[in-house]
């Protein structure tokens, strides 16, 4: 069992698995139950001002599921904690008290005038909780107050708020940010230069997530209506990687811890996370899909991860992938790769030669000799992938690296040389000697 | 209860034992069942299952109609391609036809259920939207004979009748149907869906149905082709193989497909009397198919025996498991050789240990015998061809069949044959509807260039 002890921005929990902020952890009883199956840490659902926010008790909640009903991405309207504000301030204290080893941050979002946040600042070190998580980013309700995603899409609300509250407390700040922006680094840096302690990334993405087409309104349906949501759960973990990966290597904020939230439902899915720069990551919708006991996957996961690559702590993997994470001009444009198929393993469902023939290259047969055969004709294989992520079998397309000779769609020999777009003759704007990627 | 009743019997079970005993064997799938089985369909290039089945149904179209809800659509996808879509679904050997090409068969030896979302798709169009999706072209004015209500008729009369053409179908028995209504087990069409089928063909309009009017005996071939534009041969083999043995009117000596067609009738199942030791001969689906409603009639000893090894069985290897965990033992390699009476009736009946000697068989010399008070013949129906060959032109056949061309042409002009009774492929529903729609396109073809 490998040592998966985490210590974020000086908050240390006994695994790199918190619960975001969220239903799950709405109140005592429910962060209780995730302690015990034991989740290192909890970021307590977002307090607010009293009197507190009403919710709709109608469904707050609308899903996109595969045919099975597995669920893929989940949308919601429920606002920020619905509970007078002593109450979840009683409840953060004594949990806390309860489990001193296990990271407790408290979700916060008050108006944007600074008393407000002074004010519940200090209410929560009260409590003896170990941080508090800014939210900037829910996209429904709270932002129409001017709350949530309204002061994250706004980079200078981003640093003015963070630089109030780094003032006026002692826990360290954590800044959660909205993906509902068109550069992701523009909110890291705000919330940078106000000196947040790290961000935490994805909230969720502004969405509908399907329309009645007998009833004609979108989902969930309230009384006939529905309200865009926040989008969330597997479906959004591309965006959110991808986010995590341009705050970690940008320049300017590649040093800010990051905590990794969007989609994350297995041991690997935080790997990849940690890998991209996210010094621990939280979860909700698989806690919500299936229970808290999936954190006792996640565990074993990683624990097994690790001792197969020799990480004794969860701080070798994180930003491991980061400097493999590039602009797509210095990708190697010498590099050729061909599909293989692996005919013993095929299934001969022609799939990868429908998509081929009709979306792409025109590189896999059919039919060899009046047989049913698909097999990739090298002089038309462009090396695009597709038909590997179309075939239904695992690992029966492999992508094969041309190493020698000459590449029959080309031509052009295989020199083994590195060169990339800066340089190509197509390029109107080459340089005179190719720009390799920045070191730094 | 009496099922130690010695002899032929009827009421071997408790009431409530047939209606479980002769339940539909597959039960039908549910809307998620349906949807999530559908969604392993891989909607394969070029499909295997399409090239598999005789009608040639685009398979991965109408299951992904199934996974988008869309069930109407797919059972016209089916239906178009197969107008008894729904009783295929339930007889088809699938495990030999469709599901066996089934690339998931090749990778994980877990077909997708075709069959049951076939059934899916036409249950829900028959049960939600009740009728058919086809409609008459407008009158050619030519008509057309249908010899047989079984499926290659109703397949041609259904396909003729939507290009417009006027159809009268003449068969022998009180119902349409053929063999879904005669033939098939019970357990495999229950809720009388044969019948609630043929109404859902018929009901496109244009076809009459002539009952009680066999050919050869009420309807003689040469008259069909002088009333009618064209005739289509659909009858079915009338015929049953004999075992050649001495005694074999025998009480006690039975036709297979008689008894099941008598099931098939029966109102009331505990009244159908059914045999104590019951010995089946034959290797096929309707030896099966009487031993395995023999065995959940009551019978105590139900045993096939077969005169080849078990690779040369017709029956497929689902139908041998089916048999076989019903109680049902199946004996290979023997052959009849005599049939020992008591009282005038069946008491056991000897069989001839047989072998290959260079691809013929032959007998060993070593007998067993097995006592019977019930033997089934279902070694093969046949063809009889004097009902046709009258004191008219003679109609070729090619090894007891009708000879047909590619379209289903026979060698009479203006004569079409199909299903069972014509030299085709194999004896099943599926590949009697495929006979029917092909000679209706070629009748239509025909009929539609002499009116040119």
């Amino acid at each position: 069992m490998a040592n998966l002890a985490s210590s974020f921005v000086g908050i240390k929990s006994p695994n790199p698995f918190w619960l975001a902020s969220a239903p799950p952890t709405d109140k005592a009883y429910n962060v209780v139950r995730a302690f015990k199956d034991g989740w290192g840490g909890v970021v307590w659902k977002t307090l607010g001002t009293d009197p507190p926010v009403v919710n709709v008790s109608g469904p707050r909640y609308g899903a996109i599921h595969s045919n099975d009903r597995r669920l893929i991405g989940l949308n919601n309207i429920e606002l920020i904690t619905d509970r007078p504000l002593d109450v979840n301030l009683r409840e953060i204290k004594e949990v806390k008290r309860d489990w001193p080893d296990r990271a407790l941050v408290v979700s916060l979002m008050v108006p944007c005038e600074e008393h407000y946040w002074k004010d519940i600042l200090a209410k929560v070190e009260d409590t003896e909780a170990d941080g508090v998580e800014l939210n900037f980013g829910c996209p429904h309700g709270m932002s129409e107050r001017g709350m949530g995603a309204a002061v994250g899409q706004v980079p200078e609300y981003v640093e003015m708020v963070t630089r109030w509250c780094k003032q006026h407390t002692r826990m360290p700040v954590i800044v959660k940010l909205t993906p509902n922006i068109s550069d992701i680094r523009t909110s890291a840096r705000a919330a940078h230069n106000g000196g947040a302690d790290a961000v935490s990334l994805i909230n969720t993405i502004n969405s509908i997530i399907g329309v009645d087409i007998d009833n004609f309104a979108p989902i969930p349906t309230v009384d006939g209506k529905g309200s865009h949501g926040g989008y969330c759960g597997p479906a959004v973990k591309p965006i959110a990687l991808n986010m995590t990966a341009e705050i970690a290597r940008d320049p300017q904020t590649r040093d800010l811890p990051i905590s990794g939230i969007g989609g994350i439902t297995t041991w690997r899915d935080a790997v990849e996370f940690m890998a991209l720069g996210a010094g621990n990551v939280q979860v909700c919708t698989a806690a919500m899909t299936y229970g808290f006991r999936i954190v006792q996957e996640m565990i074993t996961g990683l624990s097994e991860y690790m001792d197969k690559h020799g990480f004794t702590s969860v701080d070798e993997i994180v930003g491991r992938a980061v400097g493999n994470v590039t602009d797509w001009k210095y990708l190697n444009l010498n590099y050729v790769a061909k599909a293989k198929i692996d005919q013993d393993a095929c299934i001969k469902c022609g799939r990868c030669h429908i998509a081929c023939e009709d979306t792409s290259h025109q590189a896999i047969t059919s039919m060899l000799d009046g047989v049913r055969h698909f097999e990739v004709i090298d002089a038309e294989c462009v090396g695009c992938n597709l038909c590997v992520n179309v075939c239904p079998v695992e690992n029966c397309i492999t992508m094969e690296q041309m190493v020698d000779g000459v590449d029959p769609r080309t031509g052009y020999a295989i020199t083994g040389e590195y060169a990339n777009w800066t340089t190509h003759k197509n390029n109107p704007m080459a340089a005179p000697a190719a720009v390799v990627e920045p070191a730094e | 209860m009496p099922s130690h009743l010695p002899g032929i019997a009827s009421g071997r079970l408790a009431p409530d034992e047939y209606a479980a005993n002769f339940l539909d064997i597959h039960p039908p799938l549910d809307h998620h069942q349906a949807v999530v089985e559908a969604d392993r369909c891989y909607f394969c290039y070029d499909a295997p299952c399409v090239k598999a089945c005789p009608t040639s149904i685009d398979i991965p179209l109408f299951i992904r109609q199934i996974m988008t809800d869309n069930p109407i659509g797919s059972a016209e996808t089916i239906l178009s391609q197969n107008i008894l879509g729904g009783m295929c679904a339930r007889v088809c050997p699938t495990e030999t036809l469709c599901e066996e090409a089934c690339v998931r068969e090749e990778a994980e030896g877990k077909p997708v259920k075709i069959g049951l979302l076939q059934r899916y798709a036409t249950d829900v169009l028959m049960e939600e939207q009740g009728e058919q999706p086809f409609a008459r072209a407008p009158s050619t004015g030519k008509r057309v004979a249908v010899v047989g209500a079984g499926p290659a008729g109703l397949a041609a009369a259904h396909r003729l009748a939507m290009h417009g053409h006027d159809v009268v179908i003449y068969d022998a028995r009180p119902k349409a149907g053929g063999l879904n209504e005669y033939g098939i087990a019970a357990y495999k069409a229950p809720d009388d869906f044969a019948q609630k089928e043929v109404d859902f063909v018929l009901s496109i309009g244009g076809i009459t149905v002539e009952h009680g009017k066999a050919i050869g005996r009420d309807v003689e071939l040469s008259d069909l082709r002088k009333g009618y534009d064209a005739v289509f041969l659909g009858m079915g083999l009338a015929g049953v193989n004999a075992l050649g043995l001495e005694n074999e009117d025998l009480a006690g000596v039975a036709d297979a497909v008689d008894y099941i067609a008598e099931l098939r009738q029966a109102t009331d199942l505990s009244t159908l009397p059914v045999g104590a030791r019951v010995v089946v001969v034959g290797g096929g689906m309707t030896a099966i198919d009487v031993a395995v409603q023999s065995k959940r009639l009551g019978a105590r000893d139900v045993t096939v025996v077969y005169r080849r090894g078990q690779e040369k069985m017709g029956a497929s290897g689902y139908e041998q498991d089916l048999a076989q965990t019903d109680g049902v033992v199946i004996r290979h390699n023997a052959k009849p050789s005599r049939l020992l009476t008591e009282d005038g009736r069946v008491a056991a009946i000897e069989f001839e240990e047989t072998m290959e000697d260079g691809g013929r068989l032959v007998g060993t010399g070593v007998t067993f015998t097995l006592p019977a008070d019930t033997v089934f013949k279902a070694i093969g129906q046949t063809l009889v061809p004097a009902a046709l060959n009258g004191s008219a032109e003679t109609i070729a056949l090619d090894g007891g069949k009708i000879r047909v061309d590619d379209e289903r042409r026979t060698t009479l002009p203006g004569v079409w044959a199909g299903g069972d009774c014509a030299a085709t492929g194999e004896d099943l529903t599926v590949a009697a509807v495929a006979d029917g729609r092909i000679a209706a396109e070629s009748i239509h073809r025909a009929l539609s260039s002499v009116a040119a």
